[in-house]
């Protein structure tokens, strides 16, 4: 490529990664020259700036035409946009958590990697969104990885937080060597890595050895993508790695990654397999042929999810084994595979982030003041902080999916999409609302303990202002959307035609 | 005025008072109390301001409202298709339900006032939302906003039952929010599988859909449906053997909660049973007629055995509120006019006499500490007045004529008896067994041998002779002239009895 076609190129439409990029770029600069004492908080909050810049500008984008550079390994369409908004936002409020975490166990050392390293890994969730081509879907898949690996090892001298890196890394590398794996199977049988080529290519497929052969490729990508959405029965890490790491970090991976990870589902076994037929033009999908094993994987999910939190007694363990829960919920809209599978998807994401990055910022607040993360800390919050009491009561009322709150709203949606498929799928719709009703059990437990048990101490609290922040846009997008969903339904049917533009 | 938004504010008007609540300082007892209470009025007022609307003849359906709320997107890209309004409407069976529940809720709030010790302002803003919700469910006009109403109930009593109930309260407030977690569950399936195969959840819609053979609903899948619905409503309602969780309710709730939960909350099951169950699946319900029928008599039986031999008077009136739901139950699988309107006189009837009865039980914990029966022997001479209300309370739930009990018993089994003579038959050992344990209960409490002596407790005074008086009233007045609550029902009645073909 001629320099004149290199710069002919609309580089403007990745304006938001640019943006991010750079940001980085100076930001570690900084980090070197600035003298040792200087507070390296101011770190954080330019991160902030940047991240809240790059959603302007990927708002600045949702109207236009699908638009794609560099043979098509990077584009922007309307489902691109719609994941880049949520992801964003997802990264800014988790780096509020990050700005308002005190750090200790040897973080206070690395504080501005603590920040650079969380954009570095939005970084990535982003180029995933936009990928159009296997190589560029799996580097950002690692941009992702490979910082978040750090992040959950940051606190050095913290046996467990050590515990969870090694883990994460162990599990988290088998688990992108298995996707890769998968791969390379459908690339060999169609010579190319673009998405849209292989979709066409694979769409006529009537040799049976290449149906069982893909058949393998698919299987593979989904238990190696199981792994990082931690769907059960890949979900073992999840525990281990959310409670070791430091607070935002948790956040971070139990939202902006998950993200990601649909984001990247959605992708490769829509596109490449969502055509690839079983015998010949016109045949079914290898997709729809393999519903049933979503489904049981989504069962399974949900079910194992929502089982074995009811015994945790540390909270983040708890919400690690609720966040593979929501997963499960969110894997029934995926395996529904009907056309509002999208909005489904991205509205529960949306709420999903909103309560959960909401209750991490209470959960934050509350074990760094006492030092242990036991559900018993959480004994009479409504005494000690009856604000953040309150706070938290709704947003669990949003996770265990009551009306009035955006979770209700989202999984209704879910629920609507896996009845009205063709043919309907009622016992995995009964699955998820069984399991809904165990949730209860375990959300409503720290109720409990919020509300009706004595607290051990009465000190009160002093909420740092990123907190705040993080608390207000959670306790009031929970409810606004929980009451008036249709506003994000709006933006999305007028802006953003997801399912015209996926193919294009 | 614009009637279309009377509805609206008497479901939101105890709102307000959740807000001012919110601003009042935890230590201002008095004033809290006092708006806890005032909040109460606004519906009341509302509720009986329809009534008296619908005695001057005007028709109910000025006060329907139908604005566009939630559009799920269908399966086709561009149709909005699933659309779920915000619905609210009110016909006769609705109103005297609305009615019901105003007039509950002022007098519990009234009750709560006496019979709450700690953290009143919490109290009253969970309570004022139950009743926000309560009122919402019984005047919602489609399925999926009824059962929003319906969320928003649980929530705020889980945490009355949690916080404020009596020893084993943290357990009761589990076994309730799980069972009927579990109950609306089933009853969102249900909704759910209505509005996508159907298009709509909205109640008049759903009737002529479902009732359309041309709509491709098998009768096998209608069923099942129904099936869900009874299971949904089962629980609240609750039947054998789905009722273990009320029994603990009743025991470990606050007096003034439980007044709302035996009064009202019930009554939601009867409320499904006869709008959903009755109303959308009309044949199925046929089909099903003589289960249920045999299980309103289980219930009516085992309620009452089970009753005789209690020594807690709070867990005689329990089993108590299980044998009158019963007769509910057979009343409505008579599934004719009289069986149908004496199941919602009973619905109607038992919501008064239970909330008075635990108002009495609320009064007398308050004084003496206890509800075992046997320790409370003698109470005639200690607190005279007490215990003839009480007395007067148990004759209305056993049934004498000239109160609410009789006229509901009477024509659910005069319903009963003309299509299934053998059960109503078997069922009507449960009236006799009613009086036994009533009065065995009630007598050994008032004239039973003294257990200790009452010096200086003191009988009902003051603001506590409200509650009592006005459910008395109530229930006697019903008891004489039924037709406050028959000449509403009417128009009800006959829309159920065309959907039933007869």
């Amino acid at each position: 490529m001629s320099l004149e076609s290199f710069q002919q190129l609309n580089w403007s439409i990745m304006t938001p990664e640019f943006l991010i990029l750079g940001v980085i770029a100076i930001l570690v600069l900084m980090d070197l020259f600035m003298p040792k004492h200087m507070d390296r908080k101011m770190i954080g909050w330019i991160g902030i700036v940047a991240i809240l810049a790059a959603m302007v500008a990927t708002a600045s984008m949702v109207g236009g035409p699908v638009e794609s550079i560099l043979h098509d390994t990077f584009r922007i369409d309307s489902f691109a946009l719609a994941f880049k908004l949520l992801l964003l936002g997802g990264g800014a409020l988790v780096l509020f958590l990050a700005v308002s975490y005190e750090p200790k166990d040897g973080v206070e050392r690395y504080q501005a990697e603590f920040y650079y390293l969380f954009m570095t890994a939005l970084l990535g969730a982003m180029l995933m969104t936009s990928s159009g081509d296997l190589i560029t879907l799996y580097i950002g898949l690692e941009l992702l990885s490979i910082p978040s690996y750090i992040l959950a090892g940051i606190r050095k001298f913290h046996s467990q937080s050590n515990e969870s890196a090694m883990k994460y890394v162990i599990n988290g590398s088998i688990s992108s060597a298995i996707t890769l794996f998968g791969m390379s199977y459908v690339y060999g049988l169609t010579g190319t890595t673009n998405l849209l080529d292989m979709a066409s290519k694979l769409a006529t497929l009537s040799d049976s050895n290449h149906v069982y052969l893909l058949t393998l490729a698919f299987l593979m990508i989904v238990v190696g993508l199981g792994f990082k959405l931690a769907a059960a029965p890949f979900h073992m890490w999840a525990p281990d790695v959310y409670q070791g790491a430091p607070t935002p970090v948790t956040a971070f991976l139990s939202v902006v990654s998950k993200t990601a990870g649909f984001v990247i589902v959605i992708r490769i076994l829509l596109t490449v397999f969502g055509f690839a037929a079983t015998d010949g033009q016109g045949s079914i999908p290898i997709l729809y042929n393999m519903q049933n094993y979503l489904a049981v994987i989504a069962a399974a999910t949900m079910i194992i999810g929502n089982v074995v939190a009811l015994k945790q007694t540390d909270i983040k363990r708890l919400f690690a084994y609720s966040s593979i829960a929501h997963a499960g919920y969110l894997l029934v809209a995926f395996t529904a595979l009907t056309p509002n599978m999208f909005y489904s998807i991205w509205f529960y994401l949306l709420a999903y982030l909103l309560m959960n990055l909401g209750a991490f910022a209470i959960i934050q607040v509350v074990t760094e003041k006492a030092g242990s993360t036991k559900i018993t800390e959480f004994a009479g919050l409504y005494r000690r902080s009856p604000v953040l009491a309150v706070s938290m009561g709704i947003l669990l009322i949003s996770l265990a999916g009551f009306p009035g709150t955006a979770g209700f709203i989202g999984k209704l949606n879910i629920f609507l999409g896996a009845l009205y498929a063709e043919p309907g799928h009622y016992l995995l719709a009964s699955i998820m609302i069984a399991a809904t009703v165990v949730s209860y059990f375990y959300y409503f437990g720290i109720m409990t303990q919020i509300f009706f048990r004595p607290a051990a101490d009465n000190s009160k609290f002093n909420i740092p202002f990123g907190i705040v922040v993080v608390l207000l846009v959670a306790v009031v997008g929970s409810v606004l959307f929980g009451i008036l969903p249709n506003i994000a339904f709006d933006f999305l049917q007028n802006n953003l035609d997801i399912i015209a533009d996926f193919f294009k | 005025m614009n009637l279309h938004a009377v509805l609206s504010l008497l479901v939101f008007s105890p709102l307000v008072g959740i807000i001012v609540l919110a601003i009042l300082p935890k230590s201002q007892e008095i004033a809290i109390k006092a708006v806890g209470f005032l909040a109460t009025l606004p519906p009341l007022a509302l509720s009986l301001a329809v009534y008296a609307h619908y005695l001057a003849g005007k028709s109910l359906s000025d006060f329907s409202v139908s604005v566009p709320w939630i559009q799920f997107r269908g399966l086709q890209p561009d149709e909005p298709a699933y659309a779920v309004n915000y619905e609210l409407a009110i016909s006769g069976f609705q109103l005297l339900l609305v009615v019901l529940t105003s007039v509950v809720s002022t007098l519990a709030a009234l009750g709560a006032c006496r019979f709450i010790k700690k953290e009143w302002k919490g109290y009253f803003m969970l309570f004022l939302l139950l009743v926000t919700g309560m009122l919402g469910l019984f005047t919602a006009e489609n399925m999926v906003l009824f059962f929003i109403f319906f969320e928003v109930t649980l929530i705020p009593t889980f945490f009355l039952i949690g916080k404020w109930g009596y020893f084993e309260k943290e357990k009761a407030a589990f076994s309730f929010l799980i069972y009927n977690g579990f109950g609306s569950a089933v009853l969102l399936i249900v909704i759910m599988i209505l509005l996508a195969k159907t298009g709509t959840t909205n109640i008049v819609m759903l009737k002529e859909i479902i009732a359309d053979p041309s709509v491709g609903l098998s009768a096998d899948f209608k069923l099942g449906l129904f099936i869900a619905l009874l299971i949904a409503f089962g629980v609240k309602l609750p039947i054998f053997p789905l009722h273990s969780w009320m029994l603990r309710v009743h025991v470990q709730a606050p007096p003034s909660v439980v007044m709302i939960h035996s009064g009202i909350l019930l009554k939601i099951g009867a409320y499904g049973l006869i709008r959903f169950g009755m109303g959308i699946f009309p044949d199925q319900f046929k089909q099903l007629a003589v289960l249920l029928a045999i299980l309103g008599v289980i219930n009516l039986l085992y309620g009452a055995f089970l009753a005789f031999i209690q020594t807690d008077f709070k867990m005689v009136l329990a089993y108590s509120s299980i044998s009158h739901m019963g007769i509910v139950l057979m009343g409505l699988a008579a599934m004719n006019e009289a069986g149908i309107q004496g199941a919602i006189f009973q619905v109607v009837s038992h919501g008064l006499i239970s909330a008075l009865l635990f108002f009495l039980v609320g009064v007398l914990y308050e004084r003496t500490e206890t509800s075992l029966i046997g320790n409370l022997g003698g109470l005639a001479k200690g607190m005279p007045l007490t215990a003839g209300f009480l007395l007067a309370a148990a004759m209305a739930s056993l049934g004498l004529p000239g109160m609410s009990g009789f006229v509901s018993e009477f024509m659910a089994f005069l319903g009963l008896f003309k299509v299934e003579p053998w059960i109503a038959a078997v069922g009507s050992i449960g009236i006799i067994m009613t009086a036994v344990y009533l009065l065995r209960a009630v007598l050994g409490m008032t004239f039973g041998k003294a257990f200790r002596d009452f010096d200086g407790v003191l009988d009902l005074r003051g603001l506590e002779l409200v509650p009592v008086l006005v459910l008395m009233l109530l229930i006697v007045l019903i008891g004489v002239y039924p037709s406050v609550l028959s000449s509403p029902l009417q128009a009800t009645l006959e829309t159920i009895m065309l959907g039933l073909g007869g």
